[in-house]
């Protein structure tokens, strides 16, 4: 199976999904003849024309909004915003717009759009452009909220999200775009809303997602020499969450950490310790632990960053503490 | 407005009081101070008193009744006053089979000293129940609940867990399914929580030996005392958790025994046990590493000697604290041990008498023991076990002789106290006995 990078698994997905479905355009501030800011749209102008991949000027509102529109009418919009720290000032538009609009319409209109782009932390770009905002896009019902992590989450994950009927955020990492893994070439679809068990482990379940499923993992393979077996359980999608994979998960473990890049309150996080309590209180031999970034904004300090969000080393301490150990 | 007393927390570890005694009846008046009735708690019989004035308008629980802490006991109010929803919203039944106290924290010093100690309970006074801690005076003054308040059972985070085991929801789970009791478990879970490795264990070995298992034909269950029950558990605790390591000598008993009779001649009572409290006082002082607790926040340094005496009662056993023995002198010692133990027979010690300290002497020599090992008391870090003091063949100078000796073995708290300290300490006792002028009477 061929070895790719992310960004080059994200441009598969829309290459693809453009030939299949000549509805799809893409929109974006540098998404065409510069190829893309992190390189995401590469070649994609000059293979589908100026009609498919429109260069927007800096207007987040006016363009994301232009999107939702365009889908209102039949067109199947990829809104590209340069990093979701900007998409703020169309948070109104995503919101109050693309996530109502089939319910206030009585099911008459429908919005399928994709809005994508990078989130999380960047490197020294400080704390405007360094925010983990998957929550913010969660709260709305009416939103569908994709995070993935590998290579090949990016491109089934994408794929699934052109196909949606409904509005979909869709939340990179500038961190992940060069990171390389195993992807199926052609047809990858994998459903949105749907965890995947990436280590299989009977002492802890450790749930995370996006970059935090790399320190899940280095901590995981790091207790495995101390015979601590981890599960790490990446949840891929925060909304809708896959509460069952995640239950099913405690209930062989008992015990769990959740690990999360963003801040811890009203995190993602936070609904998924409150369901495994409700959940699965039976089940548990240990109060769950949630590890988040700090409750700061991110400072450009290089090292202060580094201390910013759950290391490796966190992870493995927070699922000694679950197992009353070290 | 109509108040309702409730049963005070008279010691660090009671869960549950009985009413000895009443002593006033329903319709007399009350004042604040008045001592209305006496409680026998796991370790003594104390005095409730009343901090209101009024009627007692109604004993909820009558003489040789046993209810939980902060339970209402009785109600005191204006004559004719309608106290119903006070009854009505207070649980009056004894609390079902009383749980021991799993986890009961080794008192802190402060406490054992009598001091205020902070309670981390964020409950408002109007719904706390109970004193936080054992307080002076030890007659703990009863708090009131207000009529419009209705009363509910203490969850002020004090008593609360003194009364429930602490266990993780999945170790309830499987002591349920397996059809085990919890009760009794110290788990190695944080604060002693019972967690899944602790049933796990328990379910190898075959479940909890006693709790289920009914007596055999001619056989008699009795009942645990509250008293017999927290020495099980605060045993269990100590031999669980406290790595126990073991020092013994022998010491030559002979002029300390020849001065005990030079003494008793002179019509003093000294005993063998109040020179070998004095010697561990003493000691404690040249070895102050040895004069040491083990806490999860860090290592508590003791500056005075306390030093503990096991008494044995007709149904248990306690260990009132010698306070401060170094500056005392033997006579004084002995004179305070006589109090305390008459005290502790007669079951009238106060808590702060018999919490904290810095290590204990049990003392098995009248028995005729020879020698033995003792189990620590928390939070003190060591204790010494002292057999009787016997003619024996000892090597004197190249000759054998028959000399007074008697076998000393001290248990010491690993976290606490290391090998050569434990050892340090158990010589420097062992010296002040051989050369026992030095013990200053």
């Amino acid at each position: 199976m061929p070895v790719i990078q992310y960004r080059e698994a994200l441009n598969q997905a829309l290459r693809e999904e453009m030939s299949r479905d000549p509805n799809i355009f893409i929109m974006g501030e540098e998404v065409g003849a510069y190829d893309g800011a992190f390189k995401v749209t590469q070649g994609l102008m000059k293979e589908f024309g100026k009609e498919r991949v429109v260069d927007s000027p800096i207007s987040e509102l006016g363009f994301v909004g232009l999107g939702i529109g365009a889908s209102m009418v039949g067109l199947r919009p990829v809104i590209e915003v340069m990093t979701w720290n900007f998409a703020i000032l169309a948070m109104d538009q995503i919101v109050n717009n693309a996530a109502k609009v089939r319910y206030m319409s009585g099911g008459q209109l429908h919005c399928p759009i994709v809005f994508r782009g990078p989130t999380g932390a960047g490197t020294q770009l400080s704390s405007q452009h360094s925010q983990m905002l998957e929550a913010q896009y969660a709260y709305f019902p009416g939103l569908k909220v994709v995070t993935p992590g590998t290579p090949r989450d990016a491109k089934g994950l994408l794929k699934a999200a052109l196909r949606e009927q409904d509005p979909v955020v869709f939340m990179e990492s500038e961190l992940l775009y060069s990171v390389k893994g195993e992807v199926e070439t052609g047809e990858l679809v994998i459903p949105i809303g749907q965890a995947e068990v990436k280590r299989p482990g009977e002492h802890v379940t450790v749930v995370c997602w996006h970059r935090m499923i790399y320190p899940a993992l280095e901590a995981a393979t790091k207790l495995a020499q101390e015979g601590i077996e981890v599960e790490v359980v990446d949840m891929r999608t925060v909304r809708p969450l896959d509460l069952p994979t995640v239950l099913a998960s405690v209930r062989k473990t008992n015990r769990c950490v959740v690990v999360e890049e963003a801040w811890p309150i009203a995190s993602v996080g936070s609904s998924i310790v409150d369901a495994v309590q409700r959940e699965a209180f039976d089940d548990l031999d240990a109060p769950v632990i949630r590890l988040n970034a700090k409750d700061v904004p991110m400072p450009y300090n290089k090292k202060l960053e580094g201390m910013y969000a759950p290391t490796a080393d966190d992870v493995a301490a927070a699922v000694k503490k679950v197992l009353y150990i070290g | 407005m109509a108040v309702s007393i409730a049963m005070p927390l008279l010691s660090p570890t009671m869960t549950e009081g009985t009413i000895a005694r009443w002593n006033k009846k329903e319709g007399d008046a009350v004042k604040s101070g008045d001592a209305l009735a006496e409680v026998e708690t796991d370790k003594a019989t104390l005095d409730v008193e009343a901090y209101d004035e009024g009627t007692l308008l109604k004993i909820v629980v009558p003489a040789g009744g046993k209810v939980a802490v902060g339970a209402p006991i009785a109600i005191v109010g204006k004559p004719g006053e309608d106290f119903a929803a006070l009854l009505t919203a207070a649980p009056t039944a004894p609390a079902p089979a009383p749980a021991p106290a799993p986890a009961a924290p080794a008192p802190a010093p402060a406490a054992a000293r009598g001091q205020t100690v902070q309670t981390p309970a964020a409950a408002s006074p109007a719904t706390r129940q109970v004193p936080p801690q054992p307080v002076k005076p030890l007659t703990a003054p009863t708090r009131m609940i207000q009529a419009a308040a209705p009363a509910r059972p203490a969850t002020n985070g004090f008593s609360e867990p003194a009364a429930r085991v602490r266990s993780s929801p999945l170790a309830r789970r499987m002591a349920r399914d397996s059809g085990l009791e919890l009760r009794g478990i110290s788990g190695s879970g944080p604060g002693g929580r019972v967690v899944k490795r602790d049933v796990e264990e328990l379910l190898a070995r075959g479940g909890p030996a006693a709790p289920g298992v009914a007596p055999a034909m001619g056989d008699e269950l009795i009942p645990l005392s509250n008293m017999r029950r927290v020495i099980a558990q605060r045993l269990v605790e100590a031999k669980r958790n406290v790595p126990h390591f073991y020092l013994t000598v022998e010491i030559d008993m002979e002029r300390a025994m020849a001065l005990r009779t030079e003494l008793k001649e002179g019509g003093s009572g000294i005993t063998v046990n109040d020179l070998i409290v004095r010697a561990c006082a003493l000691a404690l002082v040249r070895v102050p590493q040895a004069n040491r607790s083990f806490t999860e926040d860090g290592m508590l340094q003791h500056h005075a000697s306390d030093v503990g005496v096991a008494v044995a009662l007709e149904d248990g056993l306690i260990t009132p604290v010698v306070r401060s023995a170094e500056q005392k002198t033997v006579s004084q010692i002995s004179a305070e041990v006589k109090t305390l133990a008459e005290r502790a027979r007669n079951r009238k010690l106060l808590p702060e008498e018999y919490t904290g300290g810095s290590m204990a002497v049990s003392n098995l020599g009248m028995y005729g023991v020879d020698e033995f090992i003792a189990v620590i008391n928390p939070p003190q870090s060591c204790i010494l076990a002292v057999g009787a003091v016997a003619e024996r063949p000892a090597a004197v100078a190249g000759k054998l002789e028959v000399r007074k000796r008697m076998s000393a073995t001290l248990s010491c708290d690993h976290r606490a106290i290391d090998g050569a300290t434990g050892a340090k300490l158990l010589a420097e006792i062992k010296a002040l006995l051989e050369k026992p002028l030095a013990l200053g009477f």
